[in-house]
């Protein structure tokens, strides 16, 4: 026990001063009252014009609509990951020529509204109908289920080859030196050793794109697609009830953050070797 | 006088304007026979959107940011889950609910009160307040992230210095802040430009409206959503290269190594 305890012992800490209602603490008080108070009257606006008549002629389509939403969205990634590759490979490559195809093209997708681009693909395309005919397309692009799956997947490859090519770009140079230092081929470097430390990277940004093309997706049924959002148009014009978009919100809301929290847990996982 | 300046200067169709260079008998005059003029005041109104969106969506983000960073535990919560709700929703779905919510509950409240006048509600507006709520949503992240990076060091020496809490945000937090901050809000700014189109649904004459129009009336689709689009990246390449100036502007006492 050294002299400086001897002489002053040690003390406990001094009680927390009880919290005064500073301005803060009022405002934040405030909003969450307003926040509980505007949940309490959604959920009483909902229960209180409950339509039993409405559910059963309504909450099918609205499934329905989830389903098709889901669809696009699932379909179009996962195209729009495998149309990335080459986008990004051509974004990264010293060829001139390809270098600019793939760099016009990321630039036109990216700078312009998704809604304009499903507007040119849809209706714009429509324009050519002998063309497409005479090709034996235009089966595919009379369809506004196609035209959307089609412009939503080039729309999210473009964005999915600067993700790819942001976190290529983002590992190390001596990485790849090391790699050519153990003499292993291009490829098992590229699939062995580039490639897992740019997925840890892209983790996040993909996570966001496909919350992205969730809330994008609703754009569809401008174009008379019945996906989640068509639905909800379809059963407000017919019912003039508000409650219609408040569900809607509700799915909406309930996707998004699921797959956030799903994003989350993926991500602990697969950075575990990262935490101290 | 002015007015005369303003329709020379006009890049679309003022004398020296673009849409000018083609013939006068072509789609795009400006005049009674093209559609050049129609797409221009398109443009006006997308622009102008845009433009009355930013400060109102940035005030709001500050606002929250600085709620983010509150010691106060109720005051994070509300603002998170403001967060949560405004970013989570589609923006269509968050246009139609202010658009109309505000129609139905004004009309409530009107009859309530023994009025039978119907009410429109202006579609400016509702497409000012539906992306301001989500473009402060997003800003205040952006925020919040750029307050995390000023040391707190930062803080600490204004209070050694004797100045006020209000006065160390203005004059030594916020010309940080805006420099972190610069190039997350000028994505945003982008996001934004793109998001007004969406107002063309609910009947605001912007580009994608009048292009729309244009298009249906001329059956010549491509050529007007084509169009629509160079317009669109026009005005992106415009604006990256104001906030490129922008942040050479707010950086430029910043030590050069």
């Amino acid at each position: 026990m050294s002299v400086i305890q001897r002489v002053l012992p040690p003390e406990p800490p001094p009680p927390a001063l009880a919290a005064g209602w500073s301005a803060s603490r009022i405002i934040g008080h405030l909003f969450l009252a307003i926040w509980i108070a505007g949940s309490v009257a959604l959920f009483l606006f909902l229960v209180g014009s409950y339509d039993s008549q409405k559910m059963i002629q309504y909450g099918p389509g609205y499934l329905s609509g989830l389903w098709i939403t889901l669809q696009l969205v699932i379909i179009s990634v996962v195209l729009g990951a495998i149309l990335s590759v080459p986008v990004a490979l051509g974004r990264m490559s010293t060829n001139k020529v390809f270098g600019a195809l793939a760099y016009v093209y990321v630039y036109f997708f990216r700078g312009t509204p998704l809604i304009a681009q499903l507007f040119l693909i849809y209706y714009g395309l429509g324009q050519f109908r002998g063309a497409l005919e005479t090709v034996g397309l235009w089966t595919f692009f009379r369809e506004p289920w196609y035209c959307a799956l089609f412009a939503f997947t080039l729309n999210t490859a473009a964005y999915q080859a600067e993700i790819l090519r942001g976190a290529i770009a983002s590992v190390p140079v001596g990485q790849h030196e090391g790699a050519a230092a153990l003499g292993l081929p291009r490829n098992v470097t590229f699939r062995k050793i580039i490639l897992p430390q740019a997925m840890m990277v892209a983790l996040r940004p993909y996570g966001n794109e496909i919350i992205l093309m969730i809330k994008g997706s609703a754009i569809v049924s401008i174009i008379t697609v019945f996906d989640l959002m068509g639905e909800t148009r379809r059963a407000f014009s017919r019912t003039f009830d508000f409650q219609t978009y408040l569900w809607a919100a509700v799915f909406y809301l309930l996707i998004v953050e699921a797959l956030r929290n799903l994003w989350a847990v993926l991500e602990r996982r697969l950075t575990r070797h990262l935490k101290r | 006088m002015l007015q005369a300046l303003m329709t020379w200067l006009d890049p679309l169709c003022g004398t020296l304007g673009i849409f000018r260079l083609f013939p006068s008998d072509s789609l795009l005059a400006c005049g009674d026979t093209g559609w050049g003029d129609e797409i221009a005041s398109g443009v006006f109104v997308t622009v102008s959107l845009a433009l009355a969106t930013l400060p109102l969506g940035l005030f709001a983000g500050f606002m929250l940011a600085l709620a983010k960073q509150s010691k106060e535990k109720s005051l994070r919560l509300a603002a998170d889950i403001y967060t949560t709700i405004f970013r989570g929703l589609p923006e269509l779905l968050t246009l139609f609910l202010v658009y109309y919510g505000a129609q139905i509950g004004l009309q409530n409240l009107l009859s309530a009160m023994g009025s039978s006048t119907t009410i429109e509600i202006n579609a400016f507006l509702a497409g000012m307040v539906a992306l301001g709520l989500v473009f402060s949503a997003y800003s205040s992240e952006v925020l919040v992230s750029a307050f995390h990076a000023i040391p707190n060091g930062q803080y600490e020496a204004g209070a050694a210095l004797g100045l006020r809490r209000s006065t160390t945000m203005r004059r030594i937090i916020i010309p940080q802040l805006v420099r972190i901050a610069l190039p997350g809000l000028g994505n945003l700014w982008m996001i934004l430009l793109k998001e007004t189109a969406l107002v063309s649904v609910i009947g605001l004459a912007d580009i994608l409206r009048q292009t729309g129009i244009a298009a249906r009336v001329t059956r010549e689709a491509f050529m007007f959503f084509g169009l629509a689009c160079l317009i669109y990246l026009v005005l992106a390449m415009l604006s990256s290269i104001v906030i490129h100036y922008i942040e050479r502007w707010a950086g430029r006492d910043e030590a050069r190594t």
